[in-house]
C-alpha cells in the first residue's frame, strides 16, 4: 500500500476556520498542491483578500500579503513589478473582486500584469452575513435582496470570465466548478496552468471557481454544490475564454 | 497496513478535522464512508469509514475501497488519507 | 555632479525621489501635480525603477503597498482630492508598520475645488486622515530646493521608522521655476529589511497585515506605533527661524506662505516692528519645544496659513495659554498678500492698518 494522498506541505496545519462543506479550503489545497508541485514555495508570495478568506495568510507556508479590500490585483502588480521573479498570486470573491476591486481587477488585466488570480464566485458575500454580491442570480434571494434580486432595483449579476475576455492583456482565463469528481480536476488544473502562464511570462491569468456557500445559501453543502450545477453554470458557463 | 487480498484501497479520516459536511459520503461511488452516532470534541459528528460503524476500533473499508481518493479530494478539511 | 537647473518644484521633487533611491512611482494624474508623474514615467525607467499610472488614486497606494512589502522605496503623489482617496491605503501601510513617500501638492479645496493653492490638508495628511490612530511624518519645503532636498530624508524617515512620510506643498510650489543645484550628495543609510516579503526560502514566512483580532495584540500595535512616534518627536523636529531672538511677535507659516512671510518680516522690521518668523520644516513632529520656549520668554503668534485654520491649533497646544496666538488665513485657493499679512502685524502691534480689510473678499 502507498500513500496516494496526504495535506500539501505549503499548507500549515491549522485547522481550516471555514463552515462545514465549504469549498475556500479545497481551493487552498489545490493552490498548496500546485506550489508543492512546482516547487515554489520559497518564490511564491500570495494577496489574500477581506471576506470569509481574509485569514489564508494563516493557512500557507508561503510569504503572504493581506491587502484592503479589492485592492488586490493593485497590490500585487505592486508586488510583482518589484519582484518580476517572484510567483504572485491573488485569491478573491466575489465582492473584492467585482464590486469594490472592479477598477484594479479590470486595470491589472487590461495592463496583461504577469499575475495569477484565484476569483471565488459564490454569488453572496458570505463572511458579513449573506448580502447580495454583484454574481447573485435573479430571482436568488440575500439580505439585501430578501425576495429575491430583481433587475429593475439591483441590476444583473457580473459575468466576470466574459467581461474579462474583451481585454488583450489576458493570457488565460477559464472558469469552472469544483462540485464532481471531474470539476475537481479540471478546477485543480485550471489552477496550476494559470501559474504555469506566469512562470512562462504570459501574462494575466485567471481562473473563476463556482463556489457554494453553505451557510449563507442555507442548504446542507451536497445541496450547495447542486446548487451550483443546476443554478450558477447556466449563467456562468464553465469553460475557456481566453486562451492564449 | 493490513489487506484482505480484495483490498485495492484504505482510508483514514482525522475525527476531530472532519466538521461532518458529508459531501465525502456523497463523492464515494463505492459507499465506503457513513456519519458517525457520535460527536467529536468540536460538537460535529464525523464521517467513518463504513467498516467502522458499530465497532470501536479502525479497520479498512469493508474490502470496498478502490483507492480513488475522491472523499480525500473533495473533502474542505483534508481530513481524510488514502492509501492504494 | 553639480549642475543647477531651472526646473518646477514639481520636477525637484522626481530628482530628488531619483536621489533618495526611489525604486517605484505610482501614481495618477491630477493638477497641480501632473509634472510629477509626467517626469517619473521618464526618470524610472531610466534609473532602473519602476512606473506605473495606476487606474485611480486609491489603486495607486495599493500598488505602493505591495511594492513596500516587497522591501523597495516607493512613493505616490497626489494632489488634496486624491490624497482623500488615499486614506484607506495610508492607514493600512501605517498599521503594517510599511515604508512609503507621498506628495501633497495641496490645492482649494474642499470638495472637486480649484487648482490654485492651498493648505487645507494639514489635518487629513498628518493627523492621519484615514480610520486609526497613526500620524505621517511630514516635511514641508518652501523653495525649489527644498523639493529635492527632502525627498531622500523623506525616503530615509520612512525606512527608518517603518511608517509613511509626506512631503506636504501647495500648487505655488509645485509649478514656480527656481534654480536647482541637483548635487546628489546624500549619505543616508541603507536599511536592512527582513520582514520583507521576497521568498520564504531558508527562513519562516512572513506576513504583511493589519489585521489583529486579539485585541491585546491589536493594542500592542497601537503601543509600538505611538512610541515610533515620541521617538520622531525626540530625535526629528526640524525648523528654520528668522529674526527670532528679539522677536516680539512670532509669525509661524510653512511652504509658500512661509516665503511671504519672510517678506512681511522685512517689511515689519523696517517700521520698527520686532516680528520674526518660525518655519516648520517638520510639521510631524511639531516643532513644540522651540515654540514652547519662545512663548516663555513671551513672543506672541500670529498663525498664517492657507487654509481656514489648522497648524494654529497645533501652535496654540504648543503655546498652552502661556501667550496670545492669533491667525490669518485665506481659503479656496487664495493666496495672501504680503501687506494683508503686514497689516495682521500692526494690528498685533496697535498700529494702524494700511490698507482697509474688505469683509467681501471677492470684491477684494
Amino acid at each position: 500500500m502507498q500513500k496516494v494522498f496526504e495535506r500539501p506541505k505549503s499548507l500549515t496545519d491549522l485547522d481550516f476556520s471555514y463552515c462545514p462543506g465549504c469549498a475556500h479550503s479545497i481551493v487552498h489545497r489545490m493552490i498548496a498542491e500546485t506550489i508543492d508541485e512546482l516547487e515554489i514555495v520559497g518564490d511564491t508570495v500570495g494577496i489574500c483578500p477581506v471576506g470569509c478568506a481574509v485569514f489564508m495568510y494563516d493557512y500557507m507556508t508561503c510569504d503572504m500579503i493581506e491587502a484592503a479590500h479589492g485592492r488586490a490585483p493593485a497590490v500585487a502588480t505592486g508586488l510583482k513589478r518589484m519582484l518580476p521573479d517572484m510567483i504572485v498570486w491573488t485569491y478573491q470573491g466575489d465582492g473584492d473582486l467585482a464590486s469594490i476591486g472592479a477598477a484594479e481587477i479590470i486595470h491589472a488585466a487590461a495592463r496583461g500584469e504577469n499575475i495569477s488570480v484565484i476569483f471565488i464566485n459564490n454569488a453572496t458575500y458570505g463572511m458579513t452575513g449573506g448580502q447580495m454580491a454583484p454574481t447573485t442570480l435573479l430571482g436568488q434571494r440575500s439580505t439585501t435582496c430578501p425576495t429575491g434580486r430583481d433587475a429593475v432595483v439591483n441590476g444583473y449579476p457580473i459575468r466576470v470570465c466574459e467581461m474579462l475576455a474583451t481585454l488583450d492583456g489576458p493570457s488565460y482565463i477559464e472558469r469552472v466548478a469544483p462540485t464532481s469528481a471531474a470539476g475537481l480536476v479540471k478546477t485543480k488544473k485550471a489552477i496550476k496552468r494559470s501559474f504555469e502562464n506566469q512562470i512562462a511570462g504570459r501574462g494575466f491569468a485567471l481562473v473563476e471557481i463556482l463556489c457554494n456557500c453553505p451557510t449563507q445559501w442555507k442548504m446542507t453543502p451536497i445541496e450547495s454544490l447542486k446548487w451550483v450545477d443546476e443554478n450558477m453554470v447556466p449563467i456562468f458557463p464553465l469553460g475557456v475564454f481566453v486562451d492564449k | 497496513m493490513s489487506g484482505g487480498a480484495l483490498e485495492l484501497g484504505e482510508i483514514k479520516i482525522d475525527r476531530e478535522r472532519c466538521k461532518g459536511c458529508e459531501l465525502c459520503v456523497h463523492f464515494c461511488p463505492k459507499d465506503c464512508i457513513v456519519m458517525d452516532e457520535s460527536y467529536n470534541s468540536r460538537g460535529y459528528r464525523p464521517a467513518i469509514p463504513i467498516s467502522w460503524a458499530g465497532t470501536s476500533r479502525p479497520g479498512p473499508t469493508d474490502g470496498k475501497c478502490t483507492g480513488c481518493a475522491i472523499c480525500a479530494r473533495i473533502c474542505p478539511d483534508i481530513a481524510i488519507e488514502v492509501w492504494r | 555632479m553639480a549642475a543647477r537647473k531651472l526646473m518646477k518644484g514639481n520636477e525637484a521633487i522626481c530628482h530628488g525621489a531619483v536621489a533618495g533611491g526611489c525604486d517605484a512611482f505610482f501614481g495618477y494624474p491630477i493638477t497641480p501635480q501632473n509634472e510629477i508623474p509626467e517626469k517619473m514615467s521618464v526618470l524610472m525607467p531610466a534609473n532602473g525603477g519602476i512606473f506605473v499610472q495606476a487606474e485611480s488614486e486609491v489603486s495607486a497606494i495599493n500598488m505602493v503597498y505591495g511594492a513596500a512589502s516587497a522591501g523597495k522605496r516607493a512613493m505616490t503623489s497626489s494632489s488634496s482630492p486624491g490624497i482623500s482617496l488615499k486614506q484607506e491605503g495610508i492607514s493600512y501601510i501605517a498599521a503594517s508598520e510599511l515604508p512609503c513617500v507621498m506628495v501633497n501638492v495641496q490645492r482649494g479645496g474642499p470638495g472637486l475645488g480649484n487648482t490654485q493653492p492651498g493648505q487645507a490638508d494639514y489635518f487629513q495628511t498628518i493627523k492621519g486622515g484615514g480610520h486609526g490612530d497613526y500620524k505621517v511624518l511630514t516635511l514641508a519645503p518652501w523653495s525649489v530646493q527644498e523639493c529635492y532636498e527632502f525627498m531622500p530624508l523623506a525616503f530615509d524617515l520612512a525606512d527608518k521608522y517603518l511608517n509613511p512620510a509626506a512631503i506636504l506643498m501647495d500648487a505655488i510650489l509645485g509649478q514656480m521655476m527656481e534654480a536647482v543645484d541637483l548635487h546628489g550628495d546624500f549619505h543616508y543609510p541603507k536599511y536592512d529589511k527582513p520582514w520583507a516579503v521576497t521568498g520564504a526560502k531558508g527562513r519562516e514566512h512572513n506576513i504583511i497585515n493589519s489585521l489583529w483580532i486579539d485585541v491585546n495584540v491589536m493594542e500592542a500595535l497601537n503601543e509600538r506605533l505611538q512610541a515610533k512616534y515620541r521617538a520622531a518627536q525626540r530625535d526629528e523636529i526640524r525648523c528654520a527661524e528668522y529674526l527670532t531672538e528679539d522677536a516680539e511677535l512670532v509669525l509661524v507659516a510653512y511652504g509658500s506662505p512661509a516665503r511671504i512671510c519672510r517678506t512681511v518680516i522685512d517689511l515689519a522690521r523696517e517700521d520698527g516692528l520686532k516680528a520674526g518668523l518660525l518655519r516648520p520644516i517638520t510639521l510631524y513632529p511639531f516643532p513644540v519645544p522651540r515654540i514652547a520656549e519662545l512663548a516663555r520668554n513671551g513672543a506672541r503668534f500670529l498663525t498664517v496659513e492657507m487654509s481656514c485654520g489648522q497648524m494654529v491649533e497645533d501652535v496654540k497646544l504648543a503655546v498652552n495659554g502661556a501667550t496670545d496666538v492669533s491667525f490669518y488665513g485665506r481659503s479656496g485657493g487664495a493666496v495672501p498678500t504680503p501687506v494683508e499679512i503686514l497689516d495682521k502685524v500692526r494690528e498685533s502691534f496697535g498700529k494702524p492698518q494700511l490698507c482697509v480689510a474688505s469683509k467681501d473678499r471677492r470684491s477684494a
